[in-house]
């Protein structure tokens, strides 16, 4: 069941993406940021926490679910050191996923060569 | 040829007109399934770390650097490129579509050299991304730290 | 269309280790081959004038360095190939040059890094947007000859109608088609119907559709001799390049590999050949700057006087 949940809300959210791609003429750079930014206050309300109960990885696997982590790890931090939680929050919460994307991008570029689509 | 603004607004309608439009029913079912079909996956791999005895934090980690590991081999090969083609947001919208967007980058200014080329332009695309997720977080904190609390 | 080229190449890297490289090792290769066809050598000409879509035409000048012969570089976007053909005839109708060598580039890979994205990103392509040409075109102008000839020059104002989209170059180039139409036929005293055939650059579907449009409206019926290269160049079917091709090598190629052998036997008499380019740059297109166009048409017949 998780499952199909998942294969469900993550399909729609990336709907979103699609129409806002056809219909609006932003760029890849600027709906990635969209989604973030979008991701971050839904977790900043506590409103995407429930829809990562309800669906899974069909909320933590699209961008939005990266927003949503450095929202919960900004609240995380605050709590634990007061207002220093704003500045180690996002970061800390980014640093995994960045870390690995660093790491194989140089890994990648160091045996690939660009080919022509 | 007149190209005040009055000539510039009709030929702004002639072009809307002339242009073909995206297929665009067509590219969200595809995104819709390709974007499916990756968060499914995602799910198949936490369910898996989870059975592995991994914590639940520790396992949604993992998962987003298997996803990022196999997204950067696919571009490496040049099939992702491929695959975004069809699945448009699909393949743009999740967490592979983040590490295409850095992994693009830092093989195509590979020959610019390791640092200027590689190091420099390897976030030329996705370091917005970075810069307003955590101007973002930084909103949210300050303002949970006086309000939500 | 690969029939009617001299030379493909296979690899886009040419074995270099860079689009940019490699865009410069087709653009020498290109020049020996077409002074060799021609039966001369690099003495014999006055003057090399070429341009390409790169920073500072960094595919021309790295690819001819090495030819003992003085060079004007040249930019006019796509439209360089126009440009050089109007300026080679007026250098030598002036009597300054025997020889002129004119010609343009564009590379695909080369060209989508500098003014879009990294080729390995996957992303979609808009249905109006054109896939830059990667290839080289070249011609040698001569005071004498068996022709082709090039008989008028109508040099081109820039146009721009406010368009923005990069992804609908020909929307923006349009306009400085039609401009250069109607200049030419009110010059010349000419319709459209004194020509075989009229040839605009890279304006692909879209473009084309708009000059039929824009030109009916000027009262000139461009509905039965009139082309694009840039739908000439690919097969839309086969090779899903959405609204056709584009570049510099997209006129530079199609008129020297498809039009000038039709020239040369009489096939095409007159033809009205209309470079078109858009004169945007990677930074203007990041300061939402809107996109100005150009077009040079150049005036070739068949039959004795100046020509290859």
């Amino acid at each position: 069941m998780m499952y199909v949940k998942a294969f469900l809300v993550g399909g729609l959210i990336c709907v979103l993406g699609q129409i806002l791609i056809d219909r609006t003429k932003l760029t890849p750079a600027r709906i990635l940021v969209l989604f973030v930014c979008i991701g971050c206050v839904l977790g900043g309300l506590g409103i995407y926490q429930k829809l990562v109960d309800f669906a899974g990885a069909g909320a933590t696997v699209p961008l939005t679910g990266f927003g949503n982590r450095l929202a919960a790890e900004v609240k995380n931090e605050v709590d634990a050191m007061g207002i220093f939680g704003v500045f180690t929050g996002g970061i800390k919460a980014a640093a995994g996923g960045l870390t690995a994307v660093i790491l194989f991008a140089f890994l990648a570029a160091l045996v690939a060569r660009p080919k022509e689509k | 040829m007149r190209t005040d603004e009055q000539a510039q607004k009709k030929y702004a309608a002639m072009v809307e007109k002339a242009s073909p439009k995206s297929p665009m029913a067509k590219n969200c079912l595809m995104a819709f399934l390709s974007g499916g079909l990756i968060c499914t996956f995602g799910q198949f791999l936490q369910n898996r770390y989870l059975a592995l005895g991994i914590e639940y934090e520790n396992a949604l980690l993992l998962v987003s650097i298997t996803l990022i590991f196999i997204s950067a081999v696919l571009t490496a090969m040049g099939i992702y490129s491929k695959l975004g083609k069809y699945c448009g947001a699909g393949t743009e919208v999740p967490i592979t579509g983040f590490a295409n967007s850095v992994v693009s980058p830092a093989i195509e200014y590979r020959n610019a050299g390791l640092i200027m080329g590689m190091g420099a332009k390897m976030f030329v695309i996705a370091g917005p991304v970075i810069v307003y997720g955590t101007l973002t977080s930084v909103v949210v904190g300050i303002c949970y730290y006086f309000l939500g609390r | 269309m690969g029939k009617y080229f001299d030379e493909i190449a296979e690899d886009s890297m040419m074995g270099e280790d860079s689009w940019e490289k490699a865009e410069s090792c087709f653009v020498a290769e290109n020049m020996a081959l077409v002074l060799n066809k021609a039966g001369l050598s690099h003495e014999d000409i006055q003057y090399v004038l070429c341009g390409d879509l790169l920073n500072q035409c960094m595919g021309t000048t790295f690819g001819i360095k090495n030819m003992p012969i003085p060079f004007l570089g040249l930019f006019g976007a796509c439209s360089t190939m126009g440009e050089a053909m109007s300026v080679g005839a007026m250098l030598i109708d002036g009597g300054f040059a025997e020889y002129v060598l004119g010609g343009a580039s564009s590379h695909f890979c080369a060209a989508e890094k500098q003014f879009r994205f990294p080729l390995p990103l996957g992303i979609q392509r808009p249905q109006s947007a054109t896939r830059t040409v990667t290839g080289d075109g070249a011609v040698v102008l001569a005071k004498e000859g068996e022709g082709p000839r090039i008989t008028m020059v109508t040099t081109g104002k820039i146009v721009d109608m406010g368009i923005t989209d990069a992804q609908n170059m020909g929307a923006a180039m349009a306009p400085a088609a039609v401009d250069l139409l109607l200049a030419h036929f009110r010059e010349t005293g000419r319709t459209p119907q004194d020509y075989d055939i009229i040839a605009t650059g890279d304006l692909g579907y879209v473009g084309h559709q708009l000059v039929v449009e824009l030109m009916a409206k000027e009262g000139y019926d461009m509905s039965e001799n009139y082309t694009d290269c840039g739908i000439l160049i690919f097969d839309r079917e086969t090779q899903d390049t959405h609204s056709g091709g584009s570049g510099c090598a997209c006129s530079a190629v199609t008129f020297c590999g498809y039009f000038y052998p039709k020239l040369c036997s009489g096939e095409i008499k007159r033809m009205l050949f209309i470079p078109t380019g858009a004169l945007l740059s990677a930074d203007s297109a990041v300061l939402g700057l809107t996109i100005p166009a150009v077009a040079h048409g150049v005036v070739i017949e068949s039959g004795k006087g100046r020509g290859k």
